[in-house]
């Protein structure tokens, strides 16, 4: 049970909620209502997508009160509790994304891989500027348009319809193409929740005395080049690319790593 | 020799331009794709919804408004059960930009409630409500303008003269967005057509019509008012309308000069003509 103790902890929670917005639709319920895109928490708190409302401010639409109040405490909420908490503990692609992954391993896929060079981490980074560049130029929010994340969502409330075929090319991509490819390399929202994040109090700690260099964390790790310093300093995980997902932890026999407070003056002294 | 720093700013160089050309490259098929999906004209949007072009731009596609329209409280069958809503979200394969909100009068149309549910629910603007207050400042659902009803006159059984008001009876606006005219059948001699008329500055597109429509296919339907009415232009005024000349009030005068206009008016339509 230990090493499932995150995994856990975080499908729970990635059911529960899609299971809210579900129930919103099918049932009327008032817990969480809408999708992403813009959400109402206990019937009267707005909750909206930071990448989203981008891409529709950037196409001259002034939005609503509303979505704009909803974006500032999603950003708050985040920037605390870690940026890409949304993208291990929330967004339904995570759990496709996740089995990918878990398969690749299973297979030996990852020692066979074919380095696909061309795709880098940092290429969601462009990916999230230029989707807000094409929403001004064609007047529509860009990256609504195909994001995996809101069709499978949609998908979850409304019925998938043929957008279904979106959630398996991510996965097959995931699979057969670049490890970690879409939530790794892509995704203009993590890219997002990155940047949320960059402050973020809560982070994964790692207390290299214990660390027997088992390397376990780092293969279990889909953003493992943020683990560099694995039985060779004790400090936090401050890359802004760490998704929160504890699974390092989970996986780590010594009890080397965990969830701590950030401390600020420590880690700037390094 | 080549030496490192030379080195090191031409592979700079060459993945920066690699940078650029990918990022144009991803830039064009992504303008290319979203252009591409955004443009379904034929659709019907909830009341209130903003100019498409404007509505497109607006839309977060939140689903609030689906939500509101399927669990409200009148939303029953007549045993009991739950109903289909009216406003369904874009899916894959639907051919309407995914994720915005629509509704096919054929599957379930707009039932026009009171209260409009759907549309105050709306957090990004995209549907309107200021739009449908009326004088009282009350939300005034007559207001909204989700399409135009139109009637094929060779489909319409009414117009071959079997007596038929199955539109006229479903319209939520009856006697004013639809209205009936009586008028001799002269085939028979001794009977009258039922004639449905659509009234456009009544008619909100709630598609009631097009759903009772007895027809195989609806001979009247309802489409977008963009694309289901013509606009007269400066050109033409009713001289005996007040109204209508307020309309052309900012009219230019256009002065069109080329050969023809040498000649009188006259001259020109008698060219030709032998007496």
């Amino acid at each position: 049970m230990k090493n499932i103790k995150y995994l856990l902890l975080r499908r729970m929670t990635q059911f529960v909620i899609l299971f809210l917005y579900f129930g919103a639709n099918a049932y009327g319920w008032h817990m969480l209502e809408g999708t992403f895109g813009s959400s109402r928490l206990f019937g009267f708190i707005p909750l909206a997508d930071p990448y989203t409302t981008l891409q529709v401010l950037s196409t001259g639409f002034v939005l609503g009160a509303d979505v704009l109040l909803g974006t500032l405490i999603v950003v708050l909420f985040y920037m605390i509790v870690g940026g890409r908490a949304f993208c291990s503990w929330v967004c339904p692609i995570n759990m496709v994304t996740d089995l990918a992954n878990w398969l690749r391993r299973k297979l030996n896929l990852d020692r066979e891989e074919v380095n696909y060079r061309f795709i880098k981490r940092r290429a969601r980074y462009w990916i999230m500027i230029l989707g807000l560049i094409v929403s001004a130029i064609i007047g529509v929010a860009s990256f609504e348009i195909l994001s995996p994340i809101t069709i499978m969502q949609r998908g979850i409330v409304f019925g998938f319809g043929a957008g279904i075929a979106v959630v398996v090319a991510i996965f097959l991509f995931d699979l057969f193409g670049v490890k970690n490819g879409w939530c790794g390399h892509l995704c203009p929202l993590g890219a997002t929740y990155s940047l949320i994040g960059k402050t973020s109090i809560i982070r994964v700690d790692h207390d290299h005395e214990a660390c027997t260099n088992c390397m376990k964390c780092k293969v279990v790790c889909p953003e493992n080049q943020v683990l560099h310093m694995i039985n060779k300093e004790s400090i936090m995980v401050t890359d802004a690319e760490c998704t929160n997902c504890g699974r390092c932890i989970d996986v780590c026999d010594d009890d080397a790593l965990g969830f701590n407070i950030r401390n600020f003056t420590k880690s700037s002294k390094k | 020799m080549i030496n490192s720093t030379d080195k090191n700013r031409r592979k700079f160089m060459a993945t920066t331009l690699q940078s650029v050309g990918l990022t144009a490259l991803g830039g064009m098929l992504w303008s290319g794709y979203s252009d591409e999906v955004k443009a379904a004209p034929l659709v019907l949007r909830p009341p209130g919804a903003l100019k498409e072009d404007d509505f497109l731009k607006a839309c977060i596609k939140c689903g609030l408004c689906a939500e509101a329209c399927v669990n409200r409280d009148s939303n029953k069958n007549k045993d009991g059960s739950r109903r289909d809503g009216t406003i369904q979200m874009a899916k894959g394969g639907d051919h309407v930009l995914i994720g915005t909100p629509f509704f096919v009068p054929t599957e379930t149309p707009c039932y026009m409630c009171d209260d409009i549910p759907c549309v105050p629910v709306c957090p990004s603007g995209a549907l309107d409500m200021t739009s449908l207050l009326g004088k009282d400042g009350e939300l005034d659902i007559n207001k909204s303008e989700m399409g135009l009803a139109i009637v094929h006159k060779e489909s319409c059984i009414a117009y071959w003269g079997i007596q038929c008001d199955a539109c006229y009876r479903a319209c939520p606006i009856q006697g004013e967005a639809i209205t009936v005219e009586h008028r001799q059948n002269e085939r028979t001699g001794k009977h009258a057509f039922l004639l449905p008329i659509v009234h456009s500055d009544v008619c909100t597109g709630c598609g009631l019509c097009e759903k009772a429509c007895v027809t195989e296919k609806p001979a009247i339907f309802v489409l977008p008012r963009e694309y289901a009415m013509g606009r007269a232009g400066d050109h033409y005024v009713k001289g005996w309308d007040k109204k209508d000349q307020h309309r052309v009030k900012n009219a230019k005068e256009i002065h069109t000069q080329d050969e023809r206009s040498e000649k009188k008016p006259v001259d020109y339509l008698n060219i030709g003509v032998e007496y």
